[in-house]
């Protein structure tokens, strides 16, 4: 079980779905918060949804305001990247390049397959605290460097 | 409130800390509008060893920061929230907490980094913050601290007795662990004695932050204004405050902060100084007093201060409204105008985060009292603490007021302004503390007949009734500014004689004052006149520019002292504004000093010319002056009695013994009605 962990997150790693701040998340986790790192997912998941929806009826007005979209997902990044969705974050800072170049139809590219990475993301995540939970807390925290 | 979940805001509330060894306990206030990073930030601080309080939003954090004085020790924020730009709290922190603020951001960019610069952030780290980045965020507390100390230690502790109040607040920053205790032992006078408590509890981390006293703020105000407020650079206006001690750095940002200020102000113009004025009530300013001469115009102008008293204060003082000093936004509308001053003043106090408050503050004050009382008063603010504060709670302005009102009735009533001051300033001088530089003007009438100085004094630096010092009498250019100009630029120390300038203001006070004590008259004016010649000469040329600049200082001052002094009570601003009220604030130390080169100076030079003026002018400043400018040589006499901070004053006095020796000889200063004052 605690191998399946080990093993899933390396993967995660790997694959360039989760990065460094992620570990950083488990480390913080200890006796104290145990679920440390579920909680924090949950509320990303939560700040994001929100995120997202503000995105998506910014991006339904016409003509594009360039300016909110990339403020919106400046908070969103800020967001993705405190968790270390490492994926989402680099879909985000595309999404702001287009911005920035007024670029709509890149923009609107880009966040489709934003949306989906986000996606990914979370059932994977869900998958992976699943498997903590059973592992127990040690496990998780006590993750080789 | 604390939002924030320990915070401990309180000042010493660091009783966490003090079992840990420093960093760990450092009191941190993080704010951020988003939910999972505050969480993620807490957690990292938490894991440091930080006392982490979290906050989502701007404004909770400054209130938090507000009601805690010394509830924290360094804040990190966002750069992009809803409500409040990161910058602008950043602004707000730095001018009225005076902590050090790193800012975060997922943007990199570097004209983003650039802003976090130019406004003064400590550090700006890239988001996501990892743990190591966090770590490490001690130093810039220990930094922060370390000048402050600097200059405290410099100014040798006649601060540090007035500190009292402002030194609290380092002491909470510099090691949660140590705070309370902390702050206490700083309060002694001598700032060797705190450092070295302070060295010991923390590890010499703490050193203390460099308290802006108001007095100090003075000082830099009139110095800029001087210079004039675009080109004023650091380093100039380091040369010419002469305040020992202090660094470019430390000039640098707090100019920094102050054009902001300004700037602020300006947008601000006319925000119902009324209210607001009174600016919080946690006085925890020291720099009440300095800030008191220009809020005090300010205030009095916003109402509080009866017009009339205000007018004449202003015109007294400003006669020539030559704002020109940087405070122009704020001077013109406080000063001159003594309607608006008010009105400005309360401005920008309000917007300043309710500096106004303080103002105000005054205000209510100087109507009953005479100039002198203002000075008083603002002495009393001190003791008040709360009301001069001037800052940021702008409904205390009223309370501040109040507040004020009190002390200085009892001073008054002590020092029995005699009203003759009051002739000489059209109107009630009490206002004169508030009115921006031009308090000087009547604050020295007041003072004059305040029975020796003692208004002043009395009032414990409260710089309320350096203030109505300044709006007395000096008229002269010097008269308005030096009292009220706290640290006036040393290189007035000439400023004594403006005797043209102050002439006027001599007139007013000689008459008055030969009643009191020519003495100490001749010594206050001196002190004034070298606060008042400093900021006179800075400021205004004409009188009214000092008191211009004095009341923007102060009230800029104020805030800032306020917020530093808060430990220190107002005594030392008054003092400034006399002379140099030694404002407890720990600022006041550090200006104190200033003020104490400012009155040395003055002693030297002028003191024979000056004397005449001077004493005019001291004599209402002089009480307090002397307190800080003496470098306790006469102060002695002057000061301790009266003031409520008798600590802060007796601190200064000790200091200014050694220093002003010769301001006294010349001014006879040991006569000084200090003593005397009704008190």
């Amino acid at each position: 079980m605690h191998r399946r962990l080990a093993s899933m997150r390396k993967s995660l790693l790997d694959q360039g779905f989760l990065d460094e701040q992620f570990i950083q998340l488990e480390e913080l986790q200890d006796d104290s918060n145990p679920n440390f790192v579920e909680e924090i997912a949950a509320s990303y998941y939560r700040d994001s949804a929100r995120q997202m929806l503000n995105i998506d009826q910014a991006l339904d007005k016409f003509p594009l305001d360039f300016t909110k979209l990339d403020n919106l997902m400046h908070q969103f990044k800020g967001s993705s990247s405190s968790i270390g969705a490492k994926k989402v974050k680099n879909e985000s800072t595309q999404f702001q390049e287009y911005c920035r170049a007024g670029n709509a139809e890149g923009c609107r590219r880009t966040y489709r397959q934003l949306k989906k990475e986000y996606a990914t993301l979370k059932k994977k995540l869900e998958a992976y605290f699943q498997l903590a939970r059973q592992a127990g807390p040690l496990e998780t925290a006590s993750r080789p460097k | 409130m604390n939002l924030g979940v320990k915070s401990g805001s309180m000042p010493s509330s660091s009783s966490h800390g003090s079992t840990q060894q420093f960093p760990a306990g450092l009191r941190v206030l993080v704010v951020d509008d988003d939910p999972t990073c505050l969480m993620i930030l807490e957690k990292m601080l938490r894991t440091c060893h930080y006392e982490a309080t979290k906050c989502n939003r701007a404004e909770i954090a400054l209130s938090l920061l507000r009601e805690n004085r010394n509830g924290f020790d360094i804040v990190l924020s966002d750069v992009h929230m809803p409500d409040m730009d990161g910058f602008k709290l950043l602004e707000y922190i730095g001018l009225e907490m005076d902590l050090p603020v790193i800012m975060m951001s997922a943007d990199d960019s570097k004209n983003v980094v650039m802003k976090g610069v130019t406004h003064g952030a400590c550090d700006y780290l890239i988001k996501p913050v990892r743990l190591e980045a966090l770590k490490n965020i001690w130093q810039h507390v220990v930094r922060k601290r370390k000048h402050v100390w600097k200059d405290i230690e410099q100014s040798g502790s006649v601060e540090d007795g007035k500190l009292q109040q402002q030194l609290p607040d380092d002491a909470d920053y510099l090691s949660s662990a140590n705070e309370g205790s902390w702050r206490n032992s700083k309060r002694k006078k001598d700032e060797e004695e705190d450092a070295e408590d302070r060295d010991d509890d923390t590890s010499s981390l703490k050193k203390p932050r460099v308290v802006w006293s108001v007095e100090l703020h003075q000082q830099f105000v009139a110095a800029a204004n001087q210079l004039g407020i675009d080109k004023a650079v650091p380093k100039k206006i380091l040369e010419l405050m002469n305040v020992p001690g202090l660094t470019r750095e430390n000039v640098a940002s707090h100019l920094q902060k102050y054009r902001l200020y300004l700037r602020r102000l300006s947008g601000q113009h006319q925000n119902a100084l009324n209210g607001s004025f009174m600016g919080n009530p946690e006085a925890t300013y020291g720099s009440i007093s300095s800030f008191n001469d220009l809020e005090l115009q300010a205030y009095a102008a916003s109402g509080q201060l009866p017009a009339q008293n205000l007018a004449a204060l202003q015109a007294a003082a400003f006669g020539r409204s030559s704002t020109k000093s940087v405070v122009s936004p704020l001077d013109q509308r406080n000063l001159f105008s003594f309607e608006t001053p008010k009105l400005r003043f309360g401005e920008g106090q309000q917007q300043h985060m309710s500096n106004s408050k303080q103002v105000n503050f005054l205000h209510g004050i100087p109507t009953n009292m005479e100039p002198k009382q203002l000075a008083n008063f603002h002495q009393a603010a001190n003791s008040f603490g709360i009301n001069m504060q001037v800052g940021s709670h702008g409904s205390q302005g009223n309370s501040l007021m109040m507040q004020m009102a009190q002390p200085q009735s009892r001073s008054q009533i002590q020092n029995d302004i005699n009203g003759s001051y009051v002739s000489r300033l059209p109107s009630s001088i009490g206002q004169p503390v508030v009115s921006n530089g031009t308090s000087r003007v009547l604050t020295r009438p007041v003072y004059n007949q305040v029975s020796q100085t003692s208004p002043v004094a009395g009032f414990s630096a409260q710089h309320t009734t350096d203030l109505s010092r300044n709006s007395f009498p000096l008229r002269g250019n010097s008269g308005i500014s030096s009292l009220a100009s706290k640290v006036i630029p040393r290189e007035e120390t000439s400023m004594q004689i403006k005797g043209p300038q102050g002439g006027s203001n001599y007139d007013v006070f000689t008459a008055q004052q030969q009643q009191q004590q020519h003495k100490s008259q001749d010594w206050n004016l001196q002190n004034s006149g070298l606060a008042f010649d400093t900021s006179q000469q800075a400021n205004m040329r004409g009188n009214l520019d000092v008191s211009q600049s004095t009341l923007v200082q102060q009230t800029f001052l104020s805030r800032d002292a306020i917020e530093q002094s808060r430990n220190s009570s107002v005594l030392p601003s008054v003092l400034l504004q006399q002379g140099f009220s030694s404002s407890g604030h720990s600022s006041s130390s550090s200006f104190g000093k200033g003020i104490f080169s400012g009155v040395e100076e003055i002693g030297h030079r002028n003191v024979p010319n000056i004397g005449q003026q001077l004493n005019a002018y001291f004599t209402d400043t002089s009480p307090r002056v002397k307190a800080e400018m003496l470098e306790g040589s006469f102060y002695n006499n002057i000061l301790p009695d009266q003031y409520d901070q008798e600590d802060l004053m007796s601190a200064l006095l000790k200091h200014q013994q050694e220093g002003i020796v010769t301001v006294e000889n010349d001014f006879d200063f040991d006569g000084y009605p200090l003593d005397n004052l009704p008190v």
